[in-house]
């Protein structure tokens, strides 16, 4: 469904990634994992248009992004929380999710869209009103995740949802993307909490200094020395 | 004495509410875009004539104008975006303010001149069949074209709110303003936003300009006046803040109302500059403002 072929990614003059190919299938939940500074976010931000690769190719459904402009990238299906969330504390929770429905096809299911997220994330109904700013840190997280539902995504990219929650929000955050993911929402996630990472994901890359460094299914990285040695000593 | 301190109070808040109106564009560019343009004062002075010219040539009532002066602006401010500022959208937040400051600045030289060419130096003022007009309750005049302009200033700003506040696009703008980039995730073509968010800055300040020309008079170098006016009002109000911009206006007028009222005339646009400069150095969010999170 998502396949980027050897794409490369400079900031500037400096390149961020060499010729990185992965692919994600329908269905699938595949993770990115890797240090911090590996390029993880970077290869998302391509794959949402917000950053152009020099070399390569980016499809999504056999089409090409490198002709979709960032704005409609979400129109394709694919639909991405950001790292720490970004949701736009000054708004309500409502208006948050509403922007999730913004593109033209969203927007028509915005109601059912509503009462999916709803049905995930009981919580938000709760908080409906409240401005988004004043929300707890894994509520934030919960909207992040809710607002990117609200475009019916085939393909969810999450940016280190784990990122700054307490370890039992962790684990609560890693179970809803499982459960999405059974709803049949695709899963590119993006973490540096690696075995957690590895237990969840039908399949794994491992990215290191903007190269894919490694790949197989999550439980055969788990057992990789250089993985162990490295991530999970 | 109380009756002419409660007519400096009227009269503060009825030039007050048009301070307010006159930023309200400034501040809605410069919220959403970041840029600052100071050619705002000329976009106003535009306004003006368009109103003076539709009620020279086609007899209108002025208020009527108002519009035919929101379309001519719309139209101005589409194209002065597309030909100068649409080049700057991605420019770092500190250089886009710079640039569009120098923009703005030669723009402003030449709309004057445009002004000049086109229509004389000759002062210009529009008068309404009831401009003599005036309620006086309790001894205190209200002039009817005054009143009706603070009808016009807050009809806008809440209408303004409104939009902001309940239709998509008004929340995709406010989304913009928070994070350009989560905005454009979630399907906002943040380009179109700024385009808007210009245009209709610019047709704000038209139709400010329509109530100057109602209310003072117009010529092509009234400009930088006005934007001074928007850019005092802007930093008492904090960006962002419809309320705060309307309190800002308020806040402006009634202090140039007192001033003449208590010191002289001759201190009246004085006083506003130097509120301006406290107001930089003691709390630069403005008066009302919160800091940004």
């Amino acid at each position: 469904m998502l396949s980027l072929e050897s794409i490369d990614v400079f900031y500037d003059d400096l390149q961020a990634l060499w010729g990185v190919s992965l692919q994600v299938e329908e269905g699938e939940l595949v993770a990115l994992v890797g240090p911090n500074g590996a390029g993880k976010t970077t290869v998302l931000r391509a794959i949402s248009g917000l950053l152009a690769p020099a070399g390569g190719r980016i499809t999504f459904g056999g089409l090409d992004l490198a002709r979709v402009a960032a704005h409609k990238i979400v129109d394709q299906g694919i639909s991405q929380v950001p790292e720490s969330g970004r949701i736009f504390a000054g708004m309500t929770v409502l208006e948050n999710l509403e922007l999730g429905a913004f593109s033209a096809e969203a927007r028509k299911s915005k109601d059912r869209s509503l009462e999916w997220v709803f049905e995930i994330f009981p919580r938000m109904q709760e908080r409906m009103s409240q401005r988004a700013g004043t929300l707890s840190g894994g509520e934030r997280q919960m909207l992040a995740i809710g607002r990117a539902l609200m475009s019916k995504p085939k393909l969810l990219m999450l940016d280190e949802p784990s990122f700054g929650l307490a370890p039992i929000l962790v684990a609560h955050t890693f179970e809803m993307v499982k459960k999405i993911n059974q709803e049949g929402v695709s899963i590119l996630l993006v973490e540096q909490n690696v075995r957690a990472a590895l237990e969840l994901a039908d399949r794994a890359y491992l990215l290191e200094n903007g190269r894919i460094v490694g790949q197989g299914a999550g439980d055969d990285l788990l057992n990789y020395e250089s993985v162990r040695s490295a991530y999970l000593a | 004495m109380l009756e002419s301190v409660s007519q400096t109070l009227v009269f503060g808040i009825l030039v007050g509410a048009l301070y307010g109106l006159v930023a309200l564009g400034l501040s809605l560019v410069f919220g959403v875009t970041k840029f600052l343009n100071v050619a705002h004062g000329e976009l106003l002075m535009f306004g003006g004539y368009a109103s003076f010219w539709a009620v020279s040539l086609l007899g209108l009532d002025p208020f009527l104008t108002i519009p035919t002066t929101i379309l001519a602006l719309l139209a101005v401010g589409v194209i002065l975006y597309k030909l100068l500022f649409a080049r700057m959208v991605k420019l770092p937040e500190e250089t886009k303010i710079k640039n569009t400051l120098l923009v703005g600045f030669g723009l402003s030289v030449i709309l004057q001149n445009l002004a000049l060419r086109f229509w004389t130096a000759d002062d210009r003022g529009i008068t309404a069949a009831y401009s003599s007009q005036a309620l006086t309750i309790l001894g205190v005049r209200f002039p009817l074209v005054r009143l009706i302009s603070l009808g016009t200033a807050l009809v806008f700003l809440l209408a303004l709110h409104l939009f902001l506040r309940k239709t998509y696009t008004g929340k995709a703008i406010r989304a913009t303003v928070q994070d350009w980039e989560a905005a454009t995730l979630m399907g906002i073509d943040i380009h179109k936003v700024y385009l808007l968010a210009f245009a209709l800055g610019a047709a704000l300040a038209g139709v400010a300009g329509t109530l100057v020309a109602v209310n003072y008079s117009i010529e092509p170098s009234m400009g930088l006046n006005w934007t001074l006016k928007a850019l005092i009002v802007m930093v008492m109000g904090g960006l962002g803040s419809i309320t705060g911009t309307l309190v800002g206006g308020l806040a402006l007028g009634l202090t140039e109302s007192a001033t003449s009222l208590l010191l002289s005339n001759n201190y009246r646009e004085v006083v506003g500059l130097v509120l301006f400069l406290l107001i930089l150095v003691f709390r630069p969010q403005g008066l009302f403002g919160a800091k940004e999170n």
